[in-house]
Order: C-alpha cells, then structure tokens, then sequence
C-alpha cells in the first residue's frame, strides 16, 4: 500500500511498464486448480498475474474491479476460504488449491444474497464502481463477526473506499444484512 | 513488473536450500508489499520463493511465561488471538491500527517486520532515491517530506519504518528468531532494525540469505497500564505522523517501569533509554511525562514539510503515557482520543 496523501505520479511507471515485458529464461508457466465460485479452474498462468487480472482478463468474472492496483481502494476484494482480501496484490500462482468467492458468487438459485438486497434497500452506491468489493469485504467482515456498532463496521471497512461517498448508506445496509445472518 | 521464476517450499530446510542457490530471490508470503513493490518495478527479484505452506503458522506459550508467534500466523488472526488480547493487548491494538482488515488477512507476521517504507520518493523510479539507487541522492531532503523521519536520520536517508506492530514489538522487546545455511540465531527486536547512515539501502540486520520463523515476546505485556496512539490524517487506513507504544507498571501513583516506542518518525521504531529512567521512581503526572518526551525529542530534526512533527510526537508520548497510566487505551474503532 503507497500513501494515498503523497499518491505518486504512477501514470508513466505503468504504463512504460506494461509495454516493458521482461522475460527471464527460467520463467516458466504453473499448472495450479483453483476453485471459484464453487466450480474447480485448472489454469495455466505468467508468476506474474495477480488473481484479479485472472478473473477479470482470464475467467471474464469482471465484478471484481481494478480501482487503484495497488491495494488502496478495496474495489478488487474476494474472499479466499472464506477470508476478504485484495485480489491486486494476491499473485494467482499462490493460490492453488485455495477456493475463491467473488460476488458473481455470492448470490444462490438466483437469490440475491442478504448483502445485495439490503446494498439495494438503503441505496447504498452511487456510481457503483466499489459495490462488488463493498459487498465482499461486508461479507468477510459479517464471517469475522467483529463488528457490532456503527464505529466498528466504519473501522472494519476502511479498507473500501467509495468515492461517491455513500458510506452512510453502506454501513446501514451492513447493519441489515448482519440482523439477517 | 518484470518476469521471475516461482516455486514453493516444502519445509524450512528446502526454503533455505533454494534460497541459498538463487541470489536475487525473495521469500514471499502475504506479499502485500513486496507484489506492490514488484508492480513499479522497485523490487525485481529473478525468483519468489512461496513460503505460505510453511508450519510456521502456530501461536504458543513458552516455557519462560512468553508467547510465540510463528512467521507466518496473519496479522488479522495475531491481532484477535485470545492470548494477544488478554496478556499483549497493545499489541492487539497496534496491529489493528494499522492498514485494512484485508491487508491484515494476507499480512505475515515475519512479512511485518521487513516491509519497506512508503517514502515517496522510494516508490517513483523517475526520482533519484539512496535506499532504491545507493548514491543518486535523496528527493525527500528538500522535496515532500510530511511523512519523514525527525529522529536517526542522516544526509543519505529520511525514510521512516512504516509498521505500527513494530513499534509494540519494540515496548515488548520482542525477539526475533531466524534461520539460514549457518543456522538458527535470535536478533532483539531493538537490533532488527537499522538507523539509514550511510546505506540506507540496507533496512534490517537480517542477511538476505535467511528467513524469519518466529516472534518471541517474553511473559511482561504490560496488560493493566498500556496504550497504542497513532495520529494519521485520516481516523482509518493511514500511516502515521507519529504513533507511541506505551507500558507502564505503578506502584500506586509511582512508576515502576515505564517504556515507551515511537513509530512514524524514524527507520526504526524509536525508544530512548534515558526517558524511560527518568520516569523511574516519579509520579506518574503530565510534568513527568512531558520531561520525557523533551528528552526523546532534544535531538528531533524536520525537514520544513514535516517539522510540526517534533511538536505533535511530544504531545503524542504525553497524551499516551496519560493514557497507559489511566488505564484507558486508545480504541481503535471510535477513535475517541480519551
């Protein structure tokens, strides 16, 4: 995580970086099983793919959003065995054998799951774009069972920023989910 | 970030093994750091070693009355676990304080321990930086500097140690155990992290050749008397201007023993042994408190952007050792200053 307050001028880095592909002799692909949303995935990945750029460029799930890319925003959390993380700083290759949710799989028989309902009761985003990983790192938070007050689901969410500034809404519509669950 | 070769370990032995034929790999576990750094091409490893399968997982008493904390035990479950929160509860708090709930459930415990500072300058490749390119200057000196060091900087470097768990560790005076092709040793907390000089570049006493497999902290906590008070510019998810680890132990209103860290102002968790003697044998009051913080702070240099930190860091050490003499520690959910 970088400071956000002295944010750096990361423009040019990614992008000279992203056309900057250096390859090593002993770099070699790795066979590894993940399992999503329920469903095994034997894959073939680059060391150097972070999980989130293999759900959303390798497995087409691009709930799980890229905010900042560097684990400042929370708008690419999933829950891996059970557990929020953020998918941009998870390397993929770390997790063979890990079972991940992301929130293409939280909904069941296509029920909307508690978190979604009530994200849609309080009217709890604006632009939507930190709803996905909003909802996962709530669903994370509820499973560590935490938090119990307003101030304790504001702390356990500060991980998740939403610049639309619905964070009021956000933790009322937590709130109702955890009376649910 | 630039391609390298990834493998796992099947035990210490082999992660030392593999370590030791492969000059420029890294250990990576939670990877929360390191996989940052490796996006803007800052660390370049050829190799990552994955450590994660490791049994080195485990929270345990020690004989001596301490606990210890294995390398690889996430800061989410150090930070919960029933014996933390009950006997080391400013360390509880300090974790706590420090990055998001997810951050924590991937952050190692070891993988606290040796993260880079967040200096600015460090992380843009298109600046001149000592610690990133030994020699090519540093930008912080006279560029932004609000959140560099005040104490143990020298004309090379101005970074600061960025861990809030460091700095309990250091009141704790935790011990860190090792392991390598020479064997097993054990660095004090206070010795595990270096003053920049001249070779910033080199942050731990740590060799890159070997791996941290446990935390021990011996049987003092500090349970009735302590606090963790971090000051950030937002209440959640910052890093510190100047945080203050505090432990105290009374004699009615005496003090006992007295010992205090600071983190965000230093490459290292910062303690100074006169302050905590001077608190020896006095009454535990603000005077008191404040003739401590005067001595930690007599050599405090700023940089312009991050001068009013000597102020704020002697307020800081005042306000949390009232608060460890009280008995009201710094919560970090409402983060009600008591």
């Amino acid at each position: 995580m970088v400071p956000i307050a002295l944010s750096l001028p990361s423009d040019s880095v990614a992008q000279s970086g992203a056309q900057t592909v250096t390859k090593t002799a002993a770099q070699v692909s790795v066979p590894v099983t993940i399992t999503i949303n329920g469903k095994p995935r034997a894959l073939t990945l680059d060391p150097r793919s972070t999980l989130l750029d293999v759900l959303r460029e390798q497995l087409d799930l691009t709930g799980s959003k890229k905010g900042c890319d560097q684990g400042q925003c929370g708008a690419c959390t999933v829950l891996i065995n059970g557990r929020r993380v953020v998918s941009c700083l998870t390397l993929a290759v770390m997790q063979d054998g890990a079972s991940i949710t992301t929130v293409e799989g939280l909904a069941t028989d296509g029920k909307l799951h508690p978190l979604q309902q009530a994200f849609i009761d309080h009217d709890a985003f604006q632009c939507g774009y930190c709803t996905p990983g909003q909802i996962c790192s709530a669903a994370g938070l509820i499973a560590e069972g935490k938090a119990r007050t307003p101030d304790q689901i504001r702390e356990l969410m500060s991980g998740n920023i939403c610049r639309c500034g619905a964070y009021p809404n956000i933790v009322a519509a937590i709130q109702q989910a955890m009376g649910q669950s | 970030m630039i391609g390298f070769e990834y493998s796992r370990a099947s035990n210490v032995a082999d992660a030392v093994t593999q370590m030791a034929a492969s000059p420029g790999a890294k250990f990576v576990a939670g990877g929360t750091n390191l996989v940052d750094l490796m996006k803007v091409y800052v660390e370049k490893p050829t190799k990552l070693i994955d450590v994660t399968r490791l049994p080195l997982d485990k929270v345990e008493e020690t004989a001596g009355g301490g606990l210890r904390i294995g390398a690889l035990v996430r800061n989410s479950d150090l930070s919960y676990h029933p014996i933390v929160e009950r006997r080391y509860p400013m360390l509880s708090s300090a974790i706590l304080a420090g990055a998001s709930q997810q951050l924590r459930n991937m952050a190692s415990t070891g993988g606290n321990l040796v993260q880079r500072t967040r200096c600015a300058y460090f992380y843009d490749i298109a600046t001149p930086c000592n610690k990133r390119e030994p020699g090519t200057g540093c930008s912080a000196r006279e560029g932004l500097n609000r959140m560099n060091a005040i104490l143990g900087t020298s004309d090379a470097c101005i970074a600061v140690h960025p861990s809030d768990m460091c700095v309990a560790l250091a009141v704790l005076e935790a011990k860190i155990h090792v392991t390598g092709p020479r064997g097993d040793r054990e660095i004090a907390l206070a010795d595990f992290h270096r003053l920049p000089g001249g070779t910033p570049q080199l942050e731990t006493n740590l060799n890159a050749d070997e791996l941290i497999t446990a935390v021990e902290l011996p049987a003092r906590g500090f349970a009735s008397n302590y606090t963790y008070l971090k000051i950030r510019d937002r209440l959640s998810y910052a890093f510190a201007l100047v945080s203050v680890a505090a432990g105290i132990e009374l004699d009615g209103g005496t003090i006992r023993e007295a010992r205090f860290a600071l983190g965000g102002v230093a490459h290292k968790p910062w303690r100074n042994a006169e302050a905590e003697a001077a608190l020896r044998g006095k009454a535990a009051n603000e005077a008191a408190f404040a003739q401590a913080a005067d001595i930690v702070l007599r050599e405090a240099k700023g940089f312009g952007g991050n001068t009013f930190k000597i102020e704020l860091a002697r307020r800081t050490i005042v306000r949390a050792l009232s608060q460890a003499a009280r008995a009201t520690p710094q919560s970090q959910s409402t983060k009600k200053i008591a």
